[in-house]
């Protein structure tokens, strides 16, 4: 049998999705319209809210009440809801990759609760400790190390990760970090009382500049780290020992998807509390348009996480102006819906024949 | 055969090789080696240790004694991207998750090959085209792998391991779930690997006939030992295989292409006898 050459100037007359296999240029293109798109969200938030703002006059009378509520309010909310709907989209996209599964996601596994526990006792010990506030990520990081590890483990049975396990798992430790906080709630004076329930809904509500830079930081490094991994995650889809096979050091990526999702998630739950879903949604609409190579959609998720999160938060703060919605409820009331969706097909489809 | 002079005659020596999961030891004592070029048949009743063999070779799971050479270094001194360069493995359970299309999945055996941060390359491309057009699949390059049927996802997992462009191919039953004309057409494939590129074949079959048909040499195991070693029709025997598979076997040849070929003989199985 004679080897014939494919000619790569043909095109393939397969049916199929309409999609190209990933290049730089592809990569760059779609990046960049991710990017304009990001930049269109960030001005429209900017210029709306319960009260009205002229964007000119901001930035050019600076001693006006515009430039104060934009610099003071407007644009530090909407940075944080970037920066943690960035960060919460990401993380979810490689927690999906590590547990081969689109169901998986901070919020849902419990890991986003396990940092709030953490931020919580934090708060609560710190205070009485007179302790520094930079123990709050510290904490929220650590406790959301833990649940992911421990519902990683808990969730394997016999070496495989059955879907509905891990899920099940997540549950549990939803409702277990969810009694530990309200034991918690139970025991503190009315003031810590609010700023446990700001934990548990989730809001942008009046972000430091401080905080702001903290979640970025620590949200940019984690990115990087994890896109590091991309090409793994591609080869992690096939399992372990195929990716194994392949050359993939799998033990040291699982290591590097905990450490840095934990870190990501704890940052992003210590500045803004549990937002839900963020993760299940975001990687799901592009992995629906762009195909799941993670090499795209790692930084695409990044990128649209952060116009998903700025657009809800937009909704939270004017849908009934001028009070407003928990953000975290708004993504809730989407995504639940969608996850049963999602749970609906992937119960059908033959993930694991 | 012509070989390059790099290439020592034996691609891969193992010997002594036991091994084992947890309490239970499922190899003891088995050697085996396979030649430039050569097609190396593993073939045993179920649970003889066939694919732990196989895992041993691949170095996915490490021998608890023995030892393997492949190109005459310990495959143990090999760094993980330089051994998926050298041998590719095509297991039993072929699993992908996501929606990857066929020509998405038949790339990923091009990762060993790349840089880090690095997309593949029209050369990457050109050996992942030639690999779906080898195994007739260049029809369902943009189809979802997961919408496939259980043959033609094997014939997908076969093109990524000829994508790796590997030394060394270990298939773990490589014609389960196909049909006779996809069985004969990967086995010519490998044929003219083995023949163009040298490549060397080490494969668990269930398929007797297959082995004797196909194979330069074969392995035959039973609980986890060596029991016989050579060429087709020294150890595909009657006596053999009524030791190894505990059942009567009929051993004549093939009258088509000469080969041993093997036909279950006992009665009781059947039909009674008039």
């Amino acid at each position: 049998m004679a080897t014939r050459a494919a000619p790569l100037d043909r095109r393939a007359p397969e049916a199929g999705p309409d999609r190209a296999h990933l290049t730089r240029a592809r990569l760059f293109a779609v990046l960049g319209a991710l990017a304009i798109i990001l930049l269109a969200v960030v001005i429209i938030a900017c210029a709306f809210g319960s009260v009205h703002i002229d964007l000119i006059l901001a930035f050019t009378d600076r001693a006006g009440p515009d430039h104060a509520i934009f610099f003071a309010a407007r644009l530090p909310r909407v940075l944080m809801a970037a920066v943690v709907g960035a960060a919460l989209a990401a993380s979810g996209a490689a927690l999906q990759a590590l547990v081969r599964n689109p169901l998986a996601e901070g919020g849902i596994l419990g890991i986003s609760g396990g940092g709030a526990f953490g931020a919580i006792l934090a708060l609560i010990v710190g205070a009485r400790l007179g302790g520094s506030e930079a123990i709050v990520p510290l904490c929220a990081f650590g406790a959301s190390l833990l649940s992911t590890v421990a519902v990683y483990r808990l969730a394997m049975v016999d070496g495989r990760l059955e879907p509905f396990t891990l899920l099940l798992v997540g549950v549990i430790f939803n409702s277990f970090w969810g009694a530990a906080i309200m034991i918690v709630n139970a025991m503190v004076n009315f003031y810590v009382v609010h700023s446990i329930l700001f934990w548990l809904m989730g809001s942008f509500e009046a972000p430091t500049w401080r905080e702001i830079a903290i979640a970025a930081v620590l949200g940019a490094i984690g990115f990087g780290a994890l896109f590091a991994h991309a090409r793994d995650m591609n080869l992690l889809s096939l399992g372990d020992d195929a990716a194994s096979e392949l050359g993939v050091d799998v033990d040291r990526l699982r290591r590097a998807i905990f450490l840095w999702t934990s870190i990501m998630i704890g940052a992003a739950v210590s500045v803004s509390g549990i937002i839900s879903f963020v993760g299940l949604i975001v990687p799901h609409m592009i992995r629906l348009a762009l195909g799941p190579d993670h090499r795209l959609l790692l930084p695409a998720a990044f990128l649209g996480g952060a116009a998903f999160m700025i657009a809800a938060d937009l909704l939270a703060r004017t849908i009934i102006a001028p009070a407003e919605l928990p953000v975290g409820a708004i993504t809730a009331l989407c995504g639940g819906p969608f996850f049963v969706y999602l749970l609906r097909r992937e119960g059908r489809s033959s993930l694991w024949s | 055969m012509n070989q390059p002079a790099e290439n020592p005659a034996l691609t891969l020596r193992a010997s002594g090789l036991s091994a084992g999961y947890a309490d239970r030891q499922v190899l003891r004592q088995v050697s085996i080696d396979a030649g430039f070029g050569e097609l190396v048949a593993i073939v045993g009743p179920n649970g003889a240790g066939k694919s732990t063999l196989l895992k041993l070779l691949a170095r996915t799971i490490a021998p608890w004694d023995g030892s393997i050479e492949l190109l005459g270094k310990p495959i143990a001194d090999y760094d993980r991207r330089e051994l998926a360069r050298t041998i590719a493995v095509v297991g039993q359970e072929n699993v992908i998750a996501f929606q990857f299309t066929v020509l998405e999945a038949v790339l990923m055996g091009r990762a060993p090959h790349l840089a880090p941060f690095s997309f593949e390359s029209p050369r990457d491309l050109a050996v992942a085209r030639a690999a779906l057009e080898q195994l007739g699949l260049t029809p369902l390059a943009g189809r979802y792998v997961q919408e496939l049927s259980g043959g033609e996802r094997k014939r997908v997992v076969l093109a990524r391991a000829l994508a790796q462009e590997p030394k060394v191919a270990l298939l773990d039953e490589p014609t389960a779930f196909l049909d006779l004309k996809h069985i004969a057409e990967i086995f010519a494939i490998l044929k003219q690997l083995r023949t163009t590129r040298g490549l060397t074949v080490i494969a668990t079959l269930h398929d007797l006939n297959a082995a004797a048909l196909y194979a330069d040499r074969v392995l035959l195991l039973k609980d986890g030992e060596a029991v016989a070693s050579g060429a087709p029709e020294q150890v595909l025997t009657a006596a053999n295989l009524r030791a190894v598979y505990d059942t009567e076997v009929y051993v004549g040849r093939n009258p088509a292409t000469g080969a041993v070929m093997v036909l279950p003989a006992s009665v009781e199985s059947s039909r009674p006898r008039e």
